[in-house]
């Protein structure tokens, strides 16, 4: 569905993308079909528990797969424009001035030996049209902006010079400063503390809010998702699960797995003696179980599970892919199939 | 109540100067960073104590001397009036060992990928020359694994089973008190929960004490009956789970709550902590916590904060009341 008007389109827009990774025993699948659109100004959650495919879809979107993974299906789309199958010159130029990345570990995706600021400029000069000084210039202002003290003086120091925290701070002002529509942030605060985490995740909510740049936000953190995103993908073994509104998702999930998840976290259970848990564990990619991927787990699952993919549930502002969907415990009346 | 174990003025320290030709060159001094500072606590058996804290807080070296793999520097760890660093009788030291056993953060790391899954759990025992006939299957199948599952090794499971593999070594020895160090933090959330349900039957089978060591709040607020707040290696706030959840009385916990992501945070704006946890090495004069707190006086700049009893609470705060 795309809007008429220009500013209504999607930044990012996945379309059925599937990414697959030719092995001995098979062709693995790690993103399956997967479609989701993300908006200026918003913070999409992907939620998952690890080797859902949360990492390898950001990932591909921004051209970063590893081979022999690949793009073997589907379309992605920065502003209108395809970048799936793009040359891998151009996808340089995009990386960076369209779209910025930020990794789980701030120490590995700085460069140690250079200084923050050569790293800053040296990303400013290659996709803006600014002179030397004018890229010092603009690397203090992006420093500051993400909140580091007294950026003049410390430009010129090395990354081992700063705490985690603030090396984070240094990463997202790196995938800033060319000012980029779209921001994957994978992971951003895992390897943080709990104060440090707040800060970033404050510092990602202004930054989206002031600058209206998308933000794809990669977490196993439901806390996290529920303070930040606007919207929740929830992915299961490569194909998403559930996508809508966060708060929908949280409280009135339809699908068994986001429903399970969400009641497995020690929040959702306070005071109780027992947590809720989904028994099993995630099927390994190479033995995926027919039909629908969770129906070992799932304690509505039936011969149609079993059998089949689930269909795709429109509901209000979400999507859920499931058979036998949870009703809807709200006033807002869906039409459970 | 009495007290398991009981820890009294532990402090540990370590040196961390540079090599002694690098010093004399660069003109350096000696360096020591206190990772634990004068932490006194008592566990009461068959009870779930947690330590929780940032990194650098001091809470896994805590974890590390009491089971003994490091030794203190001050102070004493004595388990059931045993200490262990001073003891002379050696049958008394092996029995109070065989009672206190850890379980890791990383499972990945914590089993030997060449030993298969048998060896490892009866490892404990066989150590010290017990009987270990059928033990391991039996463990396996009180962990919730396959008696069959003895005759693999540990690459053959995914991390939550691993992680019930190491609870069924810990558990090999029949101890008294298993020291828990991030025990779930590599796991997913719904292996979490598996494995925190196990670890709370477990508990309540075999009268376990636990020393559970873990920087996530809702994992704690899960399993604790007591709860120790670490900043900076010192005991800043002691208290009684939902005492400590309804009424923090340290800044520093208040901080750690309302930093803590909620589940029903919807666009919750927190006002983020300010400042980040300071260099140890060089811990600021007086109350650790005062250049990060909302609410420091002079006082707090130059006089250290003693722990003081209020109501069921210990805090170490000159304003707390």
């Amino acid at each position: 569905m795309k809007g008429t008007e220009m500013e209504k389109d999607p930044v990012l827009s996945v379309r059925d993308l599937v990414v697959e990774i030719p092995t001995r025993h098979g062709i693995l699948r790690p993103v399956d079909r997967v479609s989701y659109d993300i908006h200026a100004g918003e913070i999409l959650g992907v939620v998952g528990e690890s080797g859902a495919g949360k990492s390898m879809t950001g990932n591909a979107v921004i051209g970063l797969l590893d081979p022999p993974a690949r793009i073997t299906h589907g379309e992605i789309l920065l502003s209108g424009q395809p970048i799936h199958n793009i040359k891998r010159e151009a996808l340089r130029k995009l990386r960076g001035k369209k779209m910025g990345m930020i990794f789980q570990d701030p120490l590995t995706s700085l460069n140690p030996l250079l200084t923050i600021g050569d790293q800053l400029t040296e990303t400013i000069l290659e996709h803006l049209d600014v002179g030397q000084a004018e890229a010092k210039e603009r690397a203090i202002a992006a420093l500051e902006e993400v909140g580091i003290p007294a950026a003049r003086d410390r430009i010129g120091s090395y990354p081992h010079e700063f705490s985690g925290g603030m090396r984070q701070r240094v990463v997202i002002a790196l995938a800033l400063c060319a000012e980029p529509e779209l921001i994957i942030a994978d992971e951003p605060t895992t390897a943080l503390d709990v104060s440090v985490q707040a800060q970033i995740v404050a510092l990602l909510k202004r930054l989206c809010r002031e600058r209206g740049v998308a933000v794809m936000l990669v977490t196993h953190d439901m806390g996290v998702i529920a303070e930040a995103a606007d919207r929740v993908a929830v992915m299961y073994a490569g194909r998403l699960a559930e996508l809508g509104p966060v708060r929908e998702v949280i409280t009135k999930a339809r699908h068994p797995y986001t429903a399970g998840l969400m009641a497995s976290t020690p929040m959702a259970s306070q005071g109780a003696k027992r947590l809720r848990q989904i028994p099993g564990a995630m099927p390994r990619l190479g033995a995926l179980p027919h039909g629908c991927a969770f129906h070992p787990r799932c304690d509505r699952a039936t011969a149609e599970c079993r059998a089949d993919p689930p269909p795709r549930i429109d509901y209000c502002d979400g999507r859920a892919a499931c058979w036998h969907p949870l009703p809807q415990k709200d006033t807002t009346k869906g039409e459970p199939a | 109540m009495s007290a398991l174990i009981s820890i009294k003025n532990l402090t540990r320290v370590f040196d961390v100067s540079k090599p002694w030709l690098n010093r004399v060159l660069e003109r350096r001094e000696k360096a020591y960073l206190t990772a634990v500072s004068e932490v006194s606590f008592d566990v009461a058996e068959k009870t779930v104590y947690a330590l929780v804290g940032e990194s650098g807080s001091g809470k896994s070296t805590i974890g590390k001397i009491v089971v003994g793999l490091l030794p203190a520097s001050d102070g004493h760890v004595e388990i059931d009036d045993i200490d262990l660093a001073t003891e002379t009788d050696p049958a008394k030291v092996a029995e109070v060992r065989s009672e206190v056993q850890m379980i890791f953060q990383d499972p990945y790391a914590s089993l030997n990928p060449r030993w298969r899954v048998r060896e490892i759990i009866n490892e404990p025992v066989a150590a010290r020359g017990g009987k270990t006939e059928g033990l391991a299957e039996s463990l396996l199948e009180q962990v919730g694994l396959s008696a069959k599952d003895a005759g693999k090794f540990p690459h053959e499971f995914s991390g939550g089973q691993r992680q019930r593999i190491c609870i069924a070594r810990a558990l090999a020895s029949n101890p008294r008190i298993i020291v828990c160090d991030e025990p779930t933090s590599a796991l997913d959330v719904s292996v979490q929960s598996q494995v925190l349900n196990l670890m709370s039957d477990l508990q309540e089978e075999m009268g376990l004490t636990y020393l559970f060591i873990s920087h996530d709040l809702t994992v704690v607020h899960h399993m604790a009956d007591v709860i120790g707040v670490l900043y900076l290696g010192r005991l800043v706030e002691e208290a009684p789970r939902d005492k400590l959840f309804a009424d923090p009385k340290h800044p520093y916990t208040k901080m750690l709550f309302d930093a803590a992501p909620r589940m029903d945070g919807f666009g919750r704006e927190v006002d983020p902590p300010k400042g980040e946890i300071p260099d140890p090495i060089n811990p600021p004069p007086g109350c650790a916590f005062h250049p990060r707190c909302p609410l420091a006086v002079d006082r707090c700049k130059k006089e250290r904060p003693e722990m003081r009893q209020i109501g069921e609470t210990r805090v170490a705060c000159h304003l707390a009341e």
